[in-house]
């Protein structure tokens, strides 16, 4: 795979250096069959440094899961060799199934078949909360 | 459907028009003693609460209604591992209308997105409960002839006491409401409602001791220190008595003041204090239930339609 030509597939640009191996396992690229390349440490005049990801298929990408990892990165989808679209990414208003309600006293604890909804409060501070008991989810690692 | 799971799944307006209707009800109960024959209420206490399910139960029967359900989740199917929404499924069959109390927090969320009829929260854990709010609410209206304006005391548990903080995001949409939040530093109103009260520019003052802010009430809002919010009984003895309203502290309030307390009581305000005209508590009970016969009223007339409650 010649990393600097594409001609029909998927880069993530703009990942924030170190980064790219959560984003790598959060999107299952492991499972996939075509090349994907990591490339860490890439110079970048706006973030010092920065992660590329390329992906050499056209793939569907879960926005959403991005967009909570990092609404910083730049989705461009690749046809013929030239960049055809560019996705800017931003907070998904609702995260479904996408890690656990933190609240003991949360009927999600108790109900096994509820899907675990968490419905974006103050995008800001990137804070979600259960749809059910409220509580904050927050920081980076959360929900 | 429209369910009611937090006080503000409805607006000021529904909320007046629902007082009025419960004022009304007190006033001429006779005119009412028949209005819901036929249909049925169901009580699921997924956790004991005797006065709420009372409370209900009494509300259906004066109005002609009839009553079923379980008092104690030993006698519920989710005793036997059933799922809180299959249970909600089975007995919206038998029912034209759920109130339902449970021990884990947004457990009626889960329930109305599988109820074939409106579910009515009568307390989630230590998360909502809004017709015990709408009791506090007719309650003040009632004595005070409206909400614009007036200085309210809350005096006791403020961090873990559900009543209190619905009660604070109530009363925070009329214009000219102070609050002042009487508490031990352990006990104190949680950051996010003190911060939701700054954002919203609304004045607020914490203290330590009733004496001192008494006089300056139109509402004094007692609560009771749970045993079960403690982990250790040492802070729970240390406290408990903190706070206790009696006949020489009273003295010191105005004839306007009105106190109030979501009962049951433990000691946090002396029985001796019952006979003065401005304990009102035990009419706050009383108007809880025709608060809920108002409520029961239109949402099953509304069943649908465009008033009441949580979408989903
Ligand atoms: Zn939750």
């Amino acid at each position: 795979m010649n990393i600097d030509s594409i001609r029909r597939g998927i880069v993530l640009d703009h990942i924030q250096a170190g980064r790219s191996m959560e984003i790598y396992r959060a999107l299952g690229l492991e499972e996939l069959p075509c090349s994907v390349a990591i490339i860490r440490n890439v110079k970048s005049n706006a973030m010092g440094k920065k992660d590329i990801i390329k992906i050499d298929d056209d793939i569907d990408i879960d926005l959403d899961v991005l967009g909570y990892i990092d609404p910083g990165i730049t989705v461009n989808i690749i046809v013929d060799g030239v960049i055809t679209e560019k996705k800017h990414l931003a907070l998904p208003r609702r995260l479904v199934n996408m890690g656990r309600c933190r609240n003991p006293r949360c009927i999600t604890t108790q109900e096994a078949n509820l899907d675990q909804v968490f419905v974006l409060a103050d995008p800001a501070r990137k804070i979600y909360r259960c749809l059910y008991c409220d509580a904050e989810q927050r920081g980076t690692d959360a929900p | 459907m429209r369910h009611l799971i937090d006080i503000s799944d409805l607006s000021v307006a529904e909320i007046d028009r629902l007082l009025d209707l419960g004022e009304d009800m007190l006033r001429r109960p006779e005119d009412y003693r028949r209005s819901q024959q036929g249909r049925i209420l169901a009580t699921l206490f997924f956790e004991p609460s005797t006065r709420t399910r009372l409370s209900f139960e009494s509300a259906m029967l004066s109005m002609g209604g009839s009553v079923l359900g379980f008092p104690s989740p030993d006698s519920s199917s989710t005793a036997k591992g059933e799922s809180l929404q299959d249970t909600i499924r089975t007995v919206s069959c038998y029912c034209d209308i759920i109130a339902m109390r449970h021990p884990k927090e947004g457990a009626p969320i889960a329930a109305a997105m599988k109820s074939e009829v409106p579910i009515i929260n009568a307390g989630d854990g230590g998360h909502n409960h809004p017709t015990q709010t709408l009791t506090d609410l007719m309650t003040i209206r009632l004595e005070k002839g409206g909400f614009e304006g007036l200085t309210l005391g809350l005096c006791g548990d403020l961090k873990f006491g559900r009543t209190v903080h619905s009660l604070v995001t109530a009363m925070s949409r009329y214009p000219g409401v102070r609050f002042v939040l009487i508490a031990p530093p352990e006990l104190r109103l949680p950051g996010y409602l003190t911060a939701f009260l700054r954002e919203k520019g609304i004045p607020y003052e914490e203290v330590e001791h009733m004496e001192d802010v008494l006089p300056r009430l139109d509402i004094l809002y007692m609560t009771r220190v749970q045993r079960e919010r403690f982990f250790n009984e040492a802070d729970y003895v240390r406290l408990k008595d903190t706070y206790v309203l009696t006949p020489d502290k009273l003295a010191l309030a105005g004839e306007g003041l009105r106190v109030m307390h979501p009962l049951p009581r433990v000691n946090e305000i002396s029985p001796k204090v019952d006979d003065d005209p401005r304990a009102v508590y035990f009419k706050q009970v009383r108007n809880g239930r025709y608060v809920r016969m108002a409520l029961i009223t239109r949402m099953l007339a509304e069943n649908g339609g465009e008033e009441a409650g949580h979408e989903h």
